[in-house]
């Protein structure tokens, strides 16, 4: 077998590398001893972070990525893939987190975006990108940018669903209305939606999104997390959710096991049973248009 | 005839998915079901344990009570595939890694694995391989993928890269250390159902 042979950061690899997440639950850590509390509940993956989005929002100011310390403090904690945050448009932080050995990169609007005009060329790392979106035209923009894995943006660090909810129904009604479109209407629909054909073609056939799709942004309890299941996502990242809540072990496994058994209602009812208090949380209605951390990005 | 896919977390669908065509292909009547609580595996006639997070299945398994149902099974000679994490679960014999999560496994197959034998996702691949019995190589595709260090004598290899065994089958067991159904080959699927008996039900 000549070495020269083997292809590294193929679409498949990185779609598939998504699709091996199917089903679980990604949660936000800060060190080491998170990590581990997030690997024995039972989460597929770890986004390594200095300060959860509840804490970034609190702080101000411009948020970057983490410091790689931390990050790689975090990689050797534990088994399960690590993923970390680059701000969107900074392709070097990416390029970074590539070269520390993450195994996914987020480009997010929990950061401070470092590029008003354009996302990341994701298609030139080897290494595959989840990308959040509000909309079926967002969400296609991102994966013609060569995102792997799509996740509603919802409002982090809120800890308030609302917004997931809303930009999940956003997609997910989206993509019902292109069944039953004819090619020149899908054409039409294309433009509006400001989507290449092509994918728009691909998920009217699919009838889902061409690439793995998660909520985020929000969810802090097995309900939040069991809801969004129910309209049709493929798992959860849970950000401030476990580590502001009164006790991140119990809520960390409750939320796992709350996706495994979304549609037994008896059963996240015992699941959901003296969790303590889960983290405060801010309304979404209470926050200025300019808080929104979802308006970034395009 | 039915054929479980264990669904608790991973590549559940492309599994399911590769299985239904292979059926389709060799003329079987048989229904794909996805297994993700107690009770249904003991039904099935041939079982699937599809790739993701190996040490989030295994601890998921456990807590839903299909681990022991697996166990008997295929103890009792129910066939079943196991790729990547699933060839992670069915070893008995684990690595560092498995010790440290304090992972347990299936313990069925006679073989010790090494978790992320390849390291991380810069590291994953796809490349050809050959597979004993295949006239051309497959398209294997490896996502943080494990390898096989050590196997008993019972067990027969069927494919090496580099030297790492990567896929091998002992009596009513077959496991992969990369992921057939993320293809469209569906070779494997076929073999697999050639050891389920199924080529007699034609």
């Amino acid at each position: 077998m000549k070495l020269e042979n083997l292809r590294h950061g193929t679409e498949l690899l990185k779609r598939g590398f998504a699709k091996m997440q199917k089903g679980g639950v990604i949660m936000d850590v800060t060190t080491p001893e998170e990590a581990h509390i997030a690997e024995n509940a039972g989460a597929v993956a770890v986004m390594a972070l200095h300060m959860v989005p509840a804490d970034i929002r609190k702080a101000g100011g411009v948020a970057r990525m983490a410091d790689p310390a931390v990050i790689l403090a975090i990689i050797d904690s534990v088994t399960i893939p690590v993923m970390a945050k680059a701000r969107i448009g900074h392709f070097v932080e990416a390029d970074i987190l590539q070269a520390l050995g993450v195994d996914m990169v987020d480009e997010s609007e929990v950061l401070t975006p470092a590029d008003e005009k354009y996302h990341i060329d994701k298609t030139k790392f080897t290494i595959p990108f989840v990308c959040g979106a509000r909309d079926l035209g967002e969400a296609l923009r991102r994966i013609n940018e060569g995102a792997a894995m799509i996740r509603t943006k919802g409002e982090a660090g809120t800890g308030d669903v609302k917004e997931a909810v809303r930009h999940m129904r956003h997609i997910m009604g989206a993509i019902r209305e292109l069944k039953g479109k004819d090619s020149d209407e899908l054409v039409a629909f294309a433009r509006q939606i400001e989507a290449p054909i092509e994918l728009v073609r691909e998920t009217a056939k699919l009838q889902r999104l061409p690439v793995v799709n998660f909520a985020a942004g929000g969810i802090a309890t097995p309900a939040d997390a069991a809801l969004m299941m129910r309209m049709g996502v493929d798992g959860v990242f849970v950000g401030s959710g476990i580590f502001k809540s009164d006790n991140p072990e119990k809520m960390a496994s409750a939320i796992v096991e709350a996706v495994n058994n979304y549609e037994d209602a008896a059963k996240l009812a015992e699941i959901s049973k003296g969790l303590g208090e889960p983290m405060k949380g801010i309304s979404i209605s209470t926050l200025g248009e300019n808080e929104l951390l979802q308006k970034r990005g395009w | 005839m039915r054929i479980g896919v264990i669904a608790i977390q991973g590549n559940v669908e492309e599994h399911v998915c590769a299985m239904e065509k292979a059926l389709e292909q060799a003329g079987i009547e048989a229904e794909v079901v996805k297994i993700k609580h107690s009770r249904l595996v003991p039904t099935c006639d041939a079982l699937i344990l599809p790739g993701g997070e190996s040490t989030t299945l295994g601890r998921l398994m456990e807590r839903e009570g299909i681990a022991s149902e697996i166990k008997d099974a295929v103890r009792s000679g129910v066939p079943i595939m196991g790729t990547c994490a699933g060839l992670v679960l069915l070893a008995k014999h684990g690595d560092e890694q498995v010790r440290k999560t304090g992972q347990s496994l299936l313990g069925l197959m006679d073989i010790r694995v090494k978790r992320n034998a390849f390291g991380t996702q810069k590291e994953s691949f796809e490349c050809a391989v050959d597979f004993k019995g295949f006239a051309e190589p497959f398209n294997a595709v490896y996502i943080r993928g494990p390898c096989i260090e050590e196997c008993g004598r019972d067990v027969e290899v069927l494919s090496k890269h580099n030297g790492l065994i990567v896929a091998a089958r002992q009596d009513n067991m077959l496991v992969l250390a990369y992921h057939p159904e993320l293809t469209d080959d569906l070779r494997i699927h076929r073999y697999f159902l050639k050891m389920a008996g199924a080529s007699l039900l034609i």
